[in-house]
């Protein structure tokens, strides 16, 4: 029985799969970059806020002794126009920025994953309610929904949430539905059917677990959309209030004092720029790791 | 006093797939199978032969109940399985059990062939009776039966040949305790030198455990080798049916002697 040799000299299995991910992962540099900038920014997000060189600041303390300094030593990106120091400012935002687009990323893959797998895995009326319902909350324009919901429920960082989440879970109703749509006609999905498996367990161990790959990469990719509309919602001022530090609040508070003091503005800035940049090149990475298929 | 009861009987079995009339044209109904019948009897090898798309498939789905017939009956045991309660159906799918000729799409490939040998037993927990240490044990035991090794518990499908993947679907398929065995083209999508090792274990299989099998293939040579029985199809209809030996030397229909004058290994045995 030649095809049923030992092949037991290989590393474990599991170790062994994580390491030529990881080796697919390295093969390109511009993953490991992003692998890179998210590690720093979820670094600020645990950390931003006990690190910051000017805690009071970041409490609402103001210095009006010492506003608009430009760059210096002591204010690596100056101090704004109430004296704080944007450093300390941008640092403590990247916690509510980040957990923000967490939040949103998370809620809204949940409810989209819940609705797309009833709807591809039921079929039949359910999947034509439930898709329809997603393409009705598609129409709306997400920002727009977003404004409405914080207007209703009021400002503040949960609502806030919950208002992008509800905007949010379209896209990942239809990838899910997608998926379990592929996933359903699989053999071993028939196989499992022959064997008696009830229709819950089909769908939480055979057709689910082989669909969380692309549902992963497209929460990466997602997470730097999340934390731009955040910042959006903080800019056009309903989302986190003063003196809470949020980048989008930061923005459009130093956009009046622009161009003269660029400086409040370039820090939040590139802050959103590095979040963002380095969540979809992880986003990239992570696809090439997880999903082959869908490699340029 | 031997039972006589034939294992699976099928009468007068059709299968219609509907035409749709859609907004870009039209299809025709698709007659997959047409007045089929046949009788598989307990601890035979019954083979059924035909080409892509005679309704080889759509055989198999009707016997495991996936798909409803549009007419005739299906029994097991002689029971009418379209009458069977959804309770006593799924303990009735423990005795009928399928190995894929894709083995490569037939094992999910989130599930250790642990989880994957030991679900039958999982599901039908009740009628066996297994604890979790007895369904290992099992698994373990059943992968040495199909020749591998309990060492392999704790793999993943993608780090097997499409042999060895094979030997674990038919573990699988194994596990519940079957008494019929359908295999679906098992050897097709495998290298000739594996489809030999494959073909003789289920030999031993069927010896050791006297299991029933209904197997289908388009390869003559194979159904020749394993089958006592065998039956042609052809566009849904049963064009031929006997013994092996009946209808390979002597084949009376046209279809049946157009097939076998087209496999130059069996002409070679038949001189």
């Amino acid at each position: 029985m030649t095809d049923t040799l030992s092949t037991d000299a290989l590393t474990p299995p599991k170790y062994d799969k994580l390491r030529r991910a990881f080796f697919r992962f390295r093969q390109s540099k511009l993953s490991l970059l992003g692998g890179v900038l998210v590690a720093l920014v979820l670094f600020f997000t645990a950390f931003g806020t006990v690190l910051a060189p000017y805690p009071e600041h970041i409490a609402g303390g103001v210095d009006t002794a010492n506003r608009f300094i430009a760059p210096t030593w002591a204010h690596p990106f100056g101090t704004n126009e109430l004296g704080q120091d944007v450093l300390s400012l941008v640092m403590a935002g990247t916690t509510v920025s980040v957990l923000a687009g967490f939040g949103v990323v998370m809620i809204g893959s949940i409810i989209g994953t819940i609705v797309g797998a009833v709807a591809g895995f039921a079929g039949g009326w359910v999947d034509e309610v439930l898709m329809r319902l997603t393409d009705l909350t598609l129409t709306i324009p997400g920002l727009i929904l977003a404004m409405a919901i914080a207007a209703a429920l009021g400002p503040g960082f949960g609502n806030m949430v919950i208002a992008i989440s509800l905007s949010w879970w379209p896209g990942y109703a239809r990838l899910v539905r997608g998926e379990v749509l592929a996933a359903r006609e699989e053999v071993y999905v028939t196989a499992a059917r022959a064997i008696g498996a009830t229709p819950q367990r089909i769908l939480f161990r055979h057709i689910l677990p082989n669909t969380v790959s692309p549902i992963i990469v497209k929460m990466s990719l997602d997470m730097g959309f999340a934390i731009l509309t955040v910042a959006g919602l903080g800019f056009i001022g309903i989302g986190v209030r003063p003196p809470t530090p949020e980048w989008g609040t930061l923005l459009s508070i130093s956009r009046s004092y622009m161009p003269d003091y660029w400086w409040t503005a370039m820090a939040p800035g590139m802050a959103m720029f590095v979040a963002v940049f380095g969540f979809n090149l992880l986003g990239d990475g992570l696809r090439d790791v997880l999903d082959p298929k869908a490699r340029r | 006093m031997p039972d006589t009861t034939p294992m699976l009987e099928i009468e007068n079995v059709s299968k219609i797939y509907p035409g749709r009339r859609g907004m870009f044209g039209s299809s025709a109904a698709v007659h997959a199978l047409t007045d089929v019948s046949l009788a598989v009897k307990r601890g035979e090898s019954f083979g059924l032969v035909g080409e892509s798309g005679s309704g080889k498939t759509t055989m198999t789905r009707s016997i495991l109940q996936l798909e409803t017939p549009s007419a005739g009956v299906i029994r097991f045991m002689g029971k009418d399985m379209a009458q069977l309660s959804a309770v006593e159906m799924r303990r009735l799918r423990a005795k009928i059990q399928i190995v894929f000729q894709d083995p490569y799409a037939s094992l999910n490939p989130r599930m250790s062939v642990h989880d994957i040998v030991t679900e039958p037993m999982l599901i039908h927990v009740e009628t066996l009776g297994l604890n979790a240490r007895q369904r290992t044990d099992r698994a373990a035991e059943l992968l040495s039966l199909v020749g591998l090794g309990p060492q392999y518990l704790r793999r993943y499908p993608h780090e097997f040949s499409g042999g060895q993947r094979q030997r674990i679907c038919i573990a699988r398929a194994l596990a519940s305790g079957p008494e019929l065995l359908l295999l679906d083209e098992p050897t097709s999508a495998l290298d000739v030198s594996v489809q030999a090792q494959v073909l003789n274990l289920l030999f031993e299989l069927q010896d050791k455990l006297g299991l029933t099998y209904f197997f289908i293939s388009h390869d003559l040579a194979v159904v020749r080798y394993l089958c006592d029985r065998v039956a042609l199809i052809y566009h849904g209809k049963i064009v031929e049916q006997g013994s092996s030996d009946e209808i390979f030397d002597n084949p009376k229909g046209d279809y049946a002697r157009m097939l076998i004058g087209a496999m130059p290994e069996v002409r070679v045995y038949a001189e």
